[in-house]
């Protein structure tokens, strides 16, 4: 294993590299540019074996991606805020039609008025479209969740995002930790597909259903989602085996066995979720923080399973879903322990909205605040 | 050389029992695609008429693999199947020849909704052929306006009449300077057959667009469509032509018309039999407007014949 020193971006890319994609179609937007830029640089000196598909728009980006996958091949793209909002309506073909498509997604807050930092209302836009969604902490959980969700992705057949909050995790140069080529590809071997368009089998996708067949694709898309939060653990157990590296699975709990209240986050806001949690046990609070690293499906059943009893239970959402109180986390929360951990009482603070800093002290304070209201 | 209708394989690939309406010209000229294509093609469909009439799940009409995709993105999803084989026939995964993929779209995926994705497609000059089966309208939701529907035409949306002339699909993508940019008729199925089999043996983005005139839509008995398309080619209204990167050369029935060799059908016959400009012909301004239609498509030929003037 050897260590290089290189940005969010860049991990993302020498992700895509380490799973041997076999195309790339993509669009730059910042924070996400670099990747693009990345990955074309690496397709034309050599150093990944891929064709780069330099397309004219994200929606362009899911679509082409959406073909190369259909015609067999291993597929990554990435894009950021306005992009994906502009994939929207292929995302939905890519989980219909079972394409796994892995993209990375640099988190970032949406239009109007124009921003270029985070927040995570861009993908929990796409929340209903059928894609996994996993949240990263880190610049190295960035590298290692693009090679776990290729292999969800393709166990399943089913499309999955890696999202990792922009600038804070895009930009941000740390030391990331490279397996060997050897051990990534015990660990995801190559894409064998099921079906692929095929003259020798000529079959047609995605034609017009009358509304018994429409009814059961969908219903066998909703229980192989949900079934898809297994392969997800697995996915990690597998990686840690071969890498020795683990970020978690669907959650990753810090010091809640005990803890009266458990402050639940996703992406790079955790490790100062975890400062102030330090900061709130040295005044008397038995505090805990839990990261949500697997948004969709839901881990709804690991979340009732791992709250302690009793428990204070703070969401801190870095999104709007406006009309509703609360934050999108905030509900899905409510409506996962809802009758039966009513022994959990649910709290919740916006935060971090467009870039809004997220120090510990604010957190904590903001906790606090909660607890005394 | 020009090939017989009667030499033309015997195979087909538009196979009986699909939903498409009597005299339907998309379907007519996709039987004539398919035997040019031969089995060894991929067939990219965007919503259209094709999508509803290539039959449902799980029998379909069509005998290639066949990817149904989002309205706005023939030009994007065909370039992904091409990268994806290419990407796997150099790494050795696929053996083989690699197939020919095509889209088969109407004027909606071409001109309006899907242009932008078609145009960088070409710019990129990706290796697949995007078929346009234009009927100048959005035939399959009940006939609205689209950027191929000429002036005075009703439609659903343009319920007195379309104002505004038609923009020219093929000149737009004949200045991408593409490898290969075709027209065709359904009168003259020879010429559609040998301008595919030339695209299929092209490398590069290959454009053909074969005028469709639907007989709903238009408001002519279904029995007319070929003869439609016959006066189109006579009036001017449609010309034959294709081009290799930027040079044209215009079919016979073009250049004898453009050449003066043949007398030019008026738009006025041509369109006499068409259900859907009578409601605009019908007032004071009948002459009026029948010369503005003339004028757009005498318009349309001039620039034409100096166009394909121009040696490059």
């Amino acid at each position: 294993m050897k260590t290089v020193i290189d940005t969010g971006c860049h991990a993302v890319a020498l992700a895509a590299r380490s799973a041997k994609v076999d195309v790339v179609a993509a669009y730059p937007i910042t924070p996400q540019t670099s990747v693009v830029e990345e990955i074309a640089t690496m397709v034309e000196d050599g150093t990944l074996d891929c064709r780069f598909l330099p397309v004219e728009g994200e929606h362009s980006a899911m679509a082409a991606c959406a073909g190369a996958s259909a015609a067999g091949a291993r597929v990554f793209t990435a894009t950021s805020s306005q992009g994906l909002l502009y994939m929207h309506e292929v995302l939905h073909m890519a989980s219909g039609g079972r394409l796994p498509i892995v993209m990375a997604n640099a988190n970032r807050a949406v239009f109007a008025p124009w921003t270029i930092w985070a927040d995570h209302n861009d993908s929990l836009a796409q929340r209903d479209t059928g894609w996994l969604q996993y949240y990263c902490a880190s610049v190295q959980e960035v590298y290692n969740t693009v090679l776990q969700a290729f292999k969800v992705a393709e166990e399943i057949k089913l499309p999955v995002m890696v999202n990792f909050d922009g600038f804070i995790l895009s930009h941000s140069m740390v030391p990331i930790r490279l397996p060997e080529q050897a051990d990534i590809d015990a660990f995801l071997p190559e894409y064998e597909p099921t079906w692929r368009l095929d003259p020798q089998n000529p079959s047609s996708f995605g034609n017009v259903t009358m509304p018994p067949e429409y009814a059961e694709f969908r219903k066998t898309l909703a229980r192989d989602i949900l079934a898809s939060i297994d392969l997800v653990k697995k996915a990690a157990e597998n990686y840690k085996e071969y890498t020795g590296m683990w970020d978690g699975d669907v959650f990753e709990p810090y010091l809640i066995e005990d803890a009266e209240v458990v402050v639940l986050s996703m992406g790079s806001m955790a490790s100062e979720v975890e400062i102030s949690v330090d900061h709130l046990r040295k005044q008397g609070i038995k505090a805990g923080a839990l990261r949500l690293r697997l948004y969709r499906p839901f881990p709804a059943e690991d979340l009732r399973k791992i709250l302690p009893k009793n428990t204070t239970l703070i969401t801190l959402d870095r999104n709007y879903s406006f009309g509703m109180e609360g934050g999108v986390l905030f509900n899905d929360c409510k409506a996962a322990l809802y009758d039966k951990r009513n022994d959990v009482r649910v709290l919740n603070q916006t935060i971090g909205i467009g870039g809004l800093d997220l120090t510990w002290q604010a957190m904590a304070q903001a906790i606090l605040a909660l607890l005394e209201a | 050389m020009t090939t017989k209708l009667k030499d033309l394989p015997k195979d087909e690939f538009v196979l009986s029992g699909n939903g498409a309406c009597g005299g339907c010209p998309a379907t007519l000229a996709l039987r004539i695609i398919g035997k040019a294509l031969g089995p060894n093609a991929i067939c990219i469909l965007t919503p259209s008429c094709t999508v509803a009439s290539m039959g449902m799940t799980p029998a379909t009409a069509y005998n290639w693999p066949s990817l149904n995709v989002c309205f706005a993105t023939a030009g994007s999803s065909a370039s992904g199947v091409v990268y994806a084989f290419e990407s796997l026939k150099k790494k050795g995964k696929i053996e083989g020849e690699l197939p020919t993929v095509f889209n088969w779209v109407g004027d909606g995926g071409t001109y309006d909704i899907g242009l932008q994705a078609l145009s960088a497609a070409a710019e990129r000059n990706d290796n697949f052929i995007h078929f346009c089966y234009n009927n100048e309208a959005y035939s399959n939701t009940g006939v609205q306006r689209s950027g191929a529907t000429p002036r005075y035409a009703y439609t659903t949306t343009t319920p007195k009449g379309k104002r505004e002339p038609r923009k020219s699909m093929p000149m737009i993508m004949l200045e991408h300077n593409i490898p290969y940019v075709a027209t065709a008729s359904l009168s003259h199925p020879e010429d559609l057959y040998d301008k595919v089999v030339k695209a299929k043996n092209t490398k590069g983005f290959k454009y053909i667009e074969v005028l469709a005139p639907c007989y709903t839509g238009w408001q002519f008995a279904p029995h007319q469509t070929i003869e439609m398309s016959r006066m189109a080619v006579k009036s001017g209204a449609w010309l034959l032509w294709e081009a290799e990167y930027g040079n044209v050369t215009l079919s016979a029935p073009t250049k004898r018309l453009i050449e003066g060799k043949v007398p030019k059908l008026p738009m006025a016959e041509y369109i006499s039999g068409q259900g859907r400009f009578s409601k605009m012909l019908k007032g004071e301004d009948r002459e009026e407007r029948l010369a503005e239609i003339q004028s757009d498509i005498d318009r349309e030929m001039e620039f034409m014949k100096q166009r394909a003037a121009i040696k490059l």
